[in-house]
């Protein structure tokens, strides 16, 4: 039997105070936290016996920076974890948005979940974001030697460099992109409520 | 580094790294004393593809990560799309859903078997699983048009219904005889085909299980070879048949369950050794309950005619002849093939038990046609993880054995 959101909620409201910043959207519960004290809730999600989230599943970067709606002085890049407790069947999910945007770091989590280790390297390698006290912070994705973080959303889709073999040097060698960045579809944010069967009415003739 | 020690790379052509995987081994004589697995050579950016796509071209891409069960992929994918969205998929929808995810299942176990079977010095398997394989493909390119790359599922059910005829052999270079032969079980519809393939299945598997299960040579291969815990298997992130080798009974399908699952009957494998055997084992008991499954939603299929996708004209695009007569279907046909359908501002995580365990989709929407952040979420990513720390103390020849039970498919290691 999966545990109710509702139960879920309370515990964490009890063990961490009514200050807790809880969102609740599609059944599922995000829990935001401050830069500071990532690691220690992380510690007390594991091994609060109510709670023990035994799993970490999944760790994402996010870049906030051409997301709809976003305030200027916004933090750009967000930590997103996603904990799995096998033994309660219940799902949270954590952000923590970083607060510097040209030295992004957050605490690592490898040493509560040793599963923490490729995912916050991958995370480092996309978005630069680099997670203190990890045994091994390389780049896990990208080629050997590469430069920038490609999830960015100022990375082109289409790269910098591209690699080909050059048949007169007799060697794989690299250049600038050739090709045009293209975009058949433009991304569009509609205004709330566009193709609604009922029209808002156009405005009257005296206020036009 | 000692100086006693060398080192190997291992890969990235390597035959036994299914695919390309390069590790970088140190060993003490032919014990392994450090691993490090380099990933990322196929690595293709699918998340941030997906993000300059709209959200129907962007499934094309789900095939393409994990490509020996493609339809699971696509499954949580839609689910997270469908999460966002709220709409509600057919019933009839639902079921298709679930008997392609169980012919995935299948379908993953028989190449699992054949190849990991392969590393370790067994041919036959191989051709048994590529067999059953073949059948599977047949199913897939009758109902979807493709062989290997389906794009069958759609946000709010699935692109058609199962044809009325399952297409049969023809050659000009074999007999009538054997043509009449190679075509018996497919005289019907494909649901015929489906539930005759669904019946023989658990003696295939049998056959495969008569050449591995009692086999000396596999044993000696695979018993206490790469042995996980379960406390360290949930620690390390292990979900599917990962985790249930080292006895922890999690299933997606019944903990939390998704499509229509909860309606029906099967069992959850489960393992005690935690070690390459006991996935083996677990493995193939979960052939036999898809065969199971399959065979469940074959009945229902037969007796419950229905629409396969939502009705939403915003979301699904209306049938081909009521384009040619309704100026309003021809609109929305346009819009959704153009600008695609936008999505409400908010995130949403979707997971589903694919074969190789837990593959989660988390989606984030500004509100636009295109998805803000797509992350996948890929259980053989996590479990290649474990090498570095499981790899230390085997023998180099069990290396083969722990990758090739680790179920490794570099579409969905490398994204």
């Amino acid at each position: 039997m999966r545990l109710p959101l509702s139960h879920l909620k309370k515990t964490l409201t009890r063990i961490f105070g009514e200050s807790v910043v809880l969102v609740e959207a599609y059944r599922e519960l995000t829990l935001e936290v401050p830069m500071a004290q990532l690691f220690a809730t992380m510690q007390r999600l594991r091994d609060e016996p109510d709670l023990s989230f035994d799993a970490l599943i999944d760790v994402a970067g996010v870049d906030y920076e051409e997301f709809t709606g976003r305030e200027p002085d916004a933090p750009r890049f967000a930590v997103v974890y996603h904990l799995l407790s096998i033994r309660n069947n219940g799902r949270l999910r954590v952000r923590v948005f970083v607060e510097s945007e040209t030295e992004p770091v957050v605490s690592s989590l490898v040493s509560l979940w040793p599963s923490a280790n490729w995912m916050e390297r991958e995370c480092f390698d996309m978005y630069g974001i680099a997670f203190e006290g990890h045994p091994d912070l390389r780049r896990i994705l990208t080629d050997y030697g590469f430069t920038g973080h490609p999830f960015r959303k100022d990375f082109p889709l289409s790269g910098h460099i591209e690699m080909r073999y050059d048949p007169e040097q007799k060697q794989v060698v690299y250049e600038p992109v050739s090709i045009e960045p293209r975009d058949n579809v433009p991304r569009i944010v509609r205004e709330p409520h566009y193709g609604d069967s009922t029209p808002t009415p156009l405005p009257s003739a005296e206020t036009r | 580094m000692s100086e006693h020690h060398y080192q190997l790379n291992f890969g990235p052509q390597h035959p036994s790294a299914h695919g390309v995987l390069r590790l970088v081994l140190e060993l003490d004589g032919e014990v392994v004393v450090r691993a490090d697995p380099h990933i990322g050579l196929l690595h293709r950016g699918t998340e941030k593809l997906m993000e300059h796509k709209t959200y129907l071209q962007g499934l094309p891409y789900a095939d393409r990560l994990d490509y020996s069960s493609m339809m699971a992929n696509e499954h949580a994918l839609c689910l997270a799309i469908e999460k966002l969205l709220q709409i509600e998929v057919p019933i009839r929808a639902q079921y298709l859903r679930v008997m392609f995810d169980e012919l995935s299942r299948i379908m993953n176990h028989m190449l699992w078997v054949g190849t990991c079977a392969l590393d370790l010095g067994a041919m036959t398997v191989f051709l048994f699983g590529a067999r059953e394989r073949e059948s599977c493909f047949d199913i897939l390119e009758a109902t979807t048009g493709a062989r290997m790359h389906p794009n069958y599922y759609r946000p709010g059910g699935v692109y058609r219904d199962l044809p009325d005829k399952m297409p049969q052999y023809q050659s000009s270079l074999r007999s009538a005889e054997e043509l009449t032969r190679m075509n018996a079980n497919r005289q019907g519809t494909v649901l015929d085909f489906i539930e005759d393939f669904a019946k023989q299945l658990p003696e295939r598997v049998d056959d495969i299980e008569t050449l591995l299960t009692d086999n000396r040579i596999w044993k000696q291969r695979t018993v206490g070879i790469g042995v996980v815990s379960s406390e360290q298997a949930i620690a390390m992130g292990c979900t599917g048949p990962m985790l249930r080798a080292s006895g922890v009974a999690w299933d997606l399908r019944k903990k939390q369950p998704y499509a229509v699952y909860d309606k029906l009957d099967f069992d959850v494998a489960t393992g005690t050794g935690g070690d390459c055997y006991d996935r083996y084992l677990v493995r193939m008991e979960e052939c036999r309950q898809s065969a199971k499954l399959v065979l469940q939603c074959v009945n229902w299929l037969r007796t419950n005619p229905g629409p396969v996708i939502s009705g939403d004209r915003k979301i699904a695009p209306p049938p081909r002849a009521e384009i040619k007569a309704d100026m309003e279907a021809l609109i929305h046909h346009f819009k959704l093939f153009t600008e695609g359908f936008p999505v409400p501002a908010g995130e949403a995580y979707a997971a589903v038990e694919h074969p190789k365990g837990e593959f989660g989709v988390y989606m984030i929407s500004d509100g636009g046609n295109k998805p803000y952040r797509v992350k996948l979420h890929t259980p053989d990513f996590v479990h290649l993880s474990m090498l570095a720390a499981m790899a230390p103390g085997h023998m180099l020849s069990d290396v083969v054995a722990l990758i090739g039970t680790y179920d490794i498919v570099f579409g969905s290691v490398d994204r």
